[in-house]
């Protein structure tokens, strides 16, 4: 029988297992190192501002190319083809939005999180209490969907209970987190980003071997096995606006997530702020490139009914793949790379979400933004905890929800809650307290409300007949609506103390120092 | 002397985000066109211009390449102009400073 898969995925697998723990005991390495140098809050949440560029572009990149990427898009193409590219190419055109907006501004102008930019010339507590919320709305809901796709993926690789498996994941990541904070949460994403380009670039070549080394042949090989319509757009995107909606979430959200926007801090200055994003971008639209021959690929040498046949998702058919062209030993280090990827992005999310939680909420305001190092560092930790034991109960809640859906809605709200309120207070020197509040409330809720409503909810989970809300990502509405709450509430009232300010911030965004 | 600087620094401010904002809508054009594409003209993408190569597939990978000339267009201009000016501006002020303390 052809379709039977012949794989020794979902049983115990010795190399990944050894793999695996190779990575641990490595990253374990670092982490142990990252705790000694680890003294302050500086250290804990920007590692003392001395990534250089280049490493903080690797570090962006493991923090980005998450296991939605890697699996979830091979998955994607090779179920669906073309369809599955417009994933690729929407989670990239994020990354100049975030080059020219955002990211040397945030630089010159914060310490710790993004809100310190939007609080700068406004009232610390109202604006620092909001973007808390959204933040950590935007956290949960990334964390849901590494957390489930950890767990399936290690079901699946290691041949491990589905429980253990969140476990697990979430006590690493704990480890590097609470004694390592951003140093080695920076390490370890550097690490895993050079783990996961390599072996993608592994398997592209031995993929493209079989073809002559041209993707065109590759191509056109899938479109001789399942019809030309795999190379154009399918029945995926069916819905205009829904393509829409979804593309401009994929965009604006990046400019927008907490964990990514926080790596910034942690290089020296602007200029190597810059060339991070340099470095990101071009590692990233590298990597999302070879997703075209991973996915059509695996469609064509694994073939899409053995891929469905392990998981009906398609997100086994990167380690299929592996496993088909380099045999087990080269599964088993694909495995341990993608269970990296996951424990990497896991920390570099719980980092951010615990530096709203000390930083913006519990220094600024609880403590009015004085509290020692010593207790900073302690509440920072405590935080840290309560968001790794909150990402292994959402785990284990949420098991079985999609996870690439789930991505695109954290990019919805982060996309709604924070990047219009973060522009805006950049840019606007009429943009008031009572603006930037509104907006990222409104932007949360809207988003979440719409998501409620949306037919992936109400048809598909609820069993309800209709949905009041038509599309499945909220961003085409909530985005637009958060930009013009804020413009509209700073314009009917004004608050001349933040114009006043605007001098200041404006020459700190720019010169990258205080104004004397 | 502040005011010099002050209206300085607004100055390039301005031109800073004329040019970033230029390119945020330069990016947005090009992929928005690309999803509309594919939202409204199907066949199009569909069709073969290499045995192999559909102009959906061909278009995808040109929004990358696109999203790096951008990039590109940015670290250009700020190397060169943004960050000399940057420079001027800080000079200007330290040799003014003397005779005005």
């Amino acid at each position: 029988m052809n379709t039977t898969p012949n794989t020794i995925l979902g049983q115990f697998n010795p190399t990944a297992v050894l793999f695996f723990f190779v990575f641990i005991a490595i990253s374990l390495g670092v982490t142990f190192w990252a705790a000694k140098n680890t003294k302050s809050a500086a250290h804990y949440y920007a590692a003392g501002g001395q990534i250089s560029g280049f490493q903080n572009g690797l570090a962006l990149a493991g923090d980005y190319m998450s296991a939605a990427s890697f699996l979830g898009i091979a998955g994607l193409v090779a179920l669906n083809g073309f369809d599955g590219l417009i994933y690729s190419i929407g989670f990239l055109v994020g990354w100049p939005i975030v080059m020219f907006l955002i990211a040397e501004p945030l630089r010159n102008l914060g310490t710790y999180t993004f809100t310190d930019v939007v609080a700068y010339r406004l009232q610390q507590k109202p604006v620092r209490v909001a973007s808390a919320i959204g933040t950590l709305a935007v956290v949960s809901f990334y964390l849901i969907a590494q957390m489930v796709g950890a767990g399936n993926l290690i079901k699946l690789l290691f041949g491990m209970d589905y429980q253990l498996a969140v476990l697990i994941v979430g006590g690493v990541m704990l480890s590097y987190v609470i004694f390592g904070g951003m140093i080695a949460t920076t390490w370890v994403q550097i690490i895993k980003a050079v783990l996961l380009l390599g072996g993608t670039v592994i398997l592209a070549l031995l993929v493209l071997s079989k073809f002559g080394m041209s993707p065109t042949t590759l191509f056109a090989a899938a479109a001789d096995k399942y019809g030309a319509g795999v190379l154009a757009p399918g029945k995926q995107v069916s819905n205009p606006l829904d393509a829409i909606s979804l593309g401009l979430s994929l965009m604006l959200g990046t400019a927008g997530l907490p964990h990514i926007l926080m790596r910034f801090y942690t290089v020296p200055n602007a200029k190597a702020a810059r060339s991070s994003v340099m470095y990101a971008t071009v590692f990233i639209g590298f990597f999302y490139l070879l997703t075209f021959i991973l996915g059509f690929g695996a469609m064509t040498l694994v073939g899409q009914d053995a891929i469905k046949g392990i998981d009906k998702g398609g997100n086994m058919a990167a380690p299929m793949l592996a496993e088909v062209l380099g045999g087990n030993a080269f599964l088993g280090f694909i495995a341990a790379v993608s269970f990296a990827t996951i424990l990497a992005v896991v920390a570099g999310l719980t980092l951010s979400g615990a530096a709203a939680l000390s930083h913006d909420l519990w220094v600024n305001v609880v403590r009015h933004g004085s509290a020692d190092e010593n207790e900073q560092l302690k509440v920072a930790r405590g935080a840290t905890l309560l968001l790794g034991i909150l990402s292994i109960v959402l785990g284990i809640v949420f098991q079985g929800q999609n996870v690439a859906y789930m991505v695109g809605l954290a990019f919805a709200i982060a996309a709604s809650a924070n990047f219009p309120a973060l522009l805006m207070s950049m840019l606007w020197r009429q943009f008031t307290t009572k603006g930037a509040v509104t907006s990222m409330l409104v932007g949360t809720l809207s988003s979440l409300v719409l998501i409620y409503f949306s037919p992936t909810i109400q048809i598909d989970l609820l069993k309800h007949e209709a949905a009041l809300f038509p599309l499945k990502n909220p961003g085409l509405v909530s985005i637009p609506l958060a930009f013009a709450v804020g413009i509209i509430v700073s314009l009917m009232i004004p608050e001349p103390s933040a114009e006043k300010k605007f001098h200041e911030a404006e020459h700190r965004i720019h010169m990258g120092e205080l104004m004397e | 002397m502040e005011d010099n600087r002050l209206t300085a620094v607004t100055r390039l401010a301005a031109e800073r985000w004329r040019f970033s904002l230029g390119l945020t809508a330069a990016m947005m054009v090009i992929y928005f066109g690309f999803i509309l594409l594919i939202a409204y003209n199907k066949p199009l993408l569909g069709t073969l211009i290499a045995p192999g190569l559909s102009l959906g597939i061909l278009l995808g990978a040109l929004v990358i390449v696109a999203a790096w000339v951008l990039i590109y267009l940015y670290i250009r201009w700020t190397n060169n102009y943004f960050d000399r000016q940057i420079a001027q501006i800080r000079a200007d002020q330290q040799f003014e400073q003397p005779s005005d303390s």
